[in-house]
């Protein structure tokens, strides 16, 4: 059945939809903003205001980024540890919630609860600090994969997915005599490719944006990964303005161009990523 | 005689217990194999870290390790609660999480609810397409942009005439810290509520309209009510972590013109600590900052339950 739509309900579609093109151009504008800064030249960003297009199109500020071996540095550095860190991620966790998920298993409420008690407590980032120092792994790119390998949140959401898969699967490979271990890696893993992609999409992008411990754990510019070698550059140009010296007037475009270089990887992968990540929350939301 | 009968049961139970105990260990013996990695994991990385909290009762010295170093009691938390600079940074922390709790947890509810009135199914996809991008991003990008959008010298503030950056400015720096976090996870803060809209069953709406209710109405009492459980859900995990200030954009974004209104415990614990090396002190501070956080999660599921909605056990 068809319900009149009256001049009150029109109106408020038009100024509903009205903000939310408001809004979203509002999100839109400081990333445009920014690129078009990029393909500027430096007496162009200087001028300041509302920026649509590039001032004086220019590829200097990206010639200026790609010729420092920095950001290629950086660049190698955060793909091996995202690249890491996330294989490692995905393969412990699923290691971990699969037997957790036995019934039967001695000693599983127990390993349940310890991890799920890590949720709501922790050491806090002194002790931690000091562990990873004691483990020799200050300035080494391991301090960025090893303490966070494996989250109690994404254990719980592995286990919610496993608990989909149907009983009888297993119970015939048991039957045909293949072992837990076998049964795991050759049944189990393939069947939980999707939550497997979620999680290791959420950890790659956690690991590429890692930027308080490279801060924490990182003293060595060779071992930079690209959020705290953007940092630094940032940081470098304010305690210019500060002091009132501009040395180099094109390091505005500079920044923009490392940004931009920096962003463009999930930019890339948007897609996907936006995809997969809806459907992790799905997931996640079923639990909680 | 008795005693006689006694052992024997005895014996017979423990004779009992360990076949079971190993044919049972042999039976899972797979499953503790996949299990040890992580196991090990956890201990190393999340409990010997809690254990090594006791640093904030001794006088740490990094040449005695945490062995041989003497105890202290609670000097460190007194000198701490002595300290004008905690004050200043749990107060920071408490009114910085206090404005992001109470604006930045209910936009993303408000755009959600905007978001699901839109009949137009493209229109809606590219609108979530822009608005949950910023969230995929870094605060070191965010931060970068947001310097060079607001800096007096090339941004948009010229066409204003403002000769101060809200960055620089402690009048305005908290609120620029909530505003640039709305910026960066309203959008994606939607997904949940819209994942909880589209759950609702559509005969609700069909019943009320024809009883005559109005767009307004429907939201009211239908849309709202729907998600309420997720709504109390989120509200209680944000609660837990009042007084994370969020690490990563203020030591970002802060400066030396700001430090009084944005230092938080967070930057608080990571200079005394980091910075500063005196790691006993700064564990005092970081274990004050997770036991109160502990609590008011507690005490927020205590409420909500005893409020008559499902908390988080």
């Amino acid at each position: 059945m068809k319900i009149r739509t009256g001049f009150g309900d029109r109106l408020f579609q038009i100024g509903n939809a009205t903000l939310i093109v408001i809004f979203s151009l509002a999100t839109l504008y400081p990333l445009w903003y920014e690129a078009s800064i990029s393909f500027s030249s430096s007496a162009g960003a200087l001028k300041g205001g509302l920026i649509f297009w590039p001032r004086e199109w220019t590829w200097e500020a990206y010639r200026v980024v790609f010729s420092s071996s920095y950001i290629w540095l950086a660049y190698r550095n955060s793909i091996t540890v995202a690249a890491a860190g996330t294989c490692l991620h995905v393969l412990l966790t699923a290691m971990t919630a699969y037997p957790l998920n036995k019934r039967g298993l001695p000693g599983g409420k127990l390993v349940t609860f310890l991890i799920l008690f890590t949720m709501l407590f922790g050491g806090g980032m002194i002790p931690t600090y000091m562990l990873v120092k004691s483990l020799g792994l200050i300035n080494s790119l391991w301090a960025l994969i090893l303490p966070g390998m494996i989250s109690a949140f994404n254990v719980i959401v592995m286990q919610s997915f496993m608990r989909t898969i149907p009983e009888e699967v297993e119970e015939s490979a048991t039957m045909d005599g293949a072992n837990p271990l076998r049964i795991f890696f050759t049944i189990i893993l393939p069947l939980c490719k999707p939550v497997l992609a979620t999680i290791a999409l959420w950890e790659c992008v956690a690991l590429w944006n890692n930027f308080m411990q490279a801060l924490i754990y990182l003293n060595d510019k060779s071992l930079y990964t690209l959020p705290i070698l953007l940092k630094q550059i940032i940081a470098g140009q304010q305690l210019m303005a500060e002091s009132g010296q501009y040395t180099d007037s094109s390091t505005e475009t500079v920044i923009a161009a490392t940004i931009i270089v920096t962003i463009i990887p999930i930019l890339l992968t948007y897609p996907f990523l936006q995809k997969h990540f809806m459907k992790g929350t799905m997931l996640g939301s079923v639990k909680a | 005689m008795g005693i006689g009968i006694q052992k024997m049961n005895q014996e017979r139970k423990l004779r009992d217990v360990k076949p079971s105990l190993v044919k049972s260990f042999n039976k899972y013996k797979y499953y503790y194999v996949l299990l040890l990695p992580g196991l090990i994991y956890f201990i190393v990385f999340k409990y010997l870290p809690m254990g090594g909290i006791l640093i904030a009762f001794q006088d740490f010295k990094v040449t005695g390790g945490i062995f041989s170093s003497p105890w202290v009691g609670l000097k460190w938390f007194r000198i701490l609660f002595d300290s004008p600079d905690f004050w200043v940074a749990l107060k920071n922390t408490i009114l910085i999480s206090f404005y992001k709790l109470v604006f930045n947890f209910p936009a993303p509810i408000l755009l959600a609810l905007m978001l699901n009135e839109i009949v137009n199914r493209v229109f809606k996809r590219v609108v979530q397409t822009i608005v949950y991008f910023p969230h995929f991003l870094s605060w070191v990008v965010l931060g970068g942009i947001l310097f060079s959008l607001f800096s007096v010298d090339t941004g948009i503030l010229k066409l204003f005439s403002i000769t101060t950056s809200p960055l620089m400015n402690p009048d305005t720096f908290r609120g620029f810290l909530v505003g640039s976090e709305m910026w960066k996870e309203i959008g994606w803060g939607t997904v949940i509520y819209l994942a909880a809209m589209a759950g609702i069953n559509p005969e609700l709406y069909e019943a009320a309209k024809m009883d005559g209710a109005n767009r307004l109405k429907l939201i009211m009492h239908i849309t709202i009510p729907s998600i309420m459980p997720t709504i109390v859900i989120l509200l209680i995990l944000r609660t837990g972590s009042i007084l994370n200030a969020g690490f990563d954009q203020i030591y970002i974004m802060y400066n030396p013109l700001v430090y009084e209104v944005s230092d938080v415990l967070d930057t608080y614990v990571y200079r005394l600590g980091l910075t500063m090396g005196r790691y006993s002190f700064a564990s005092a501070a970081g274990l004050f900052q997770s036991v109160v956080g502990l609590l008011l999660l507690l005490f927020t599921n205590w409420l909500v339950r005893r409020m008559g909605e499902r908390g988080l056990w």
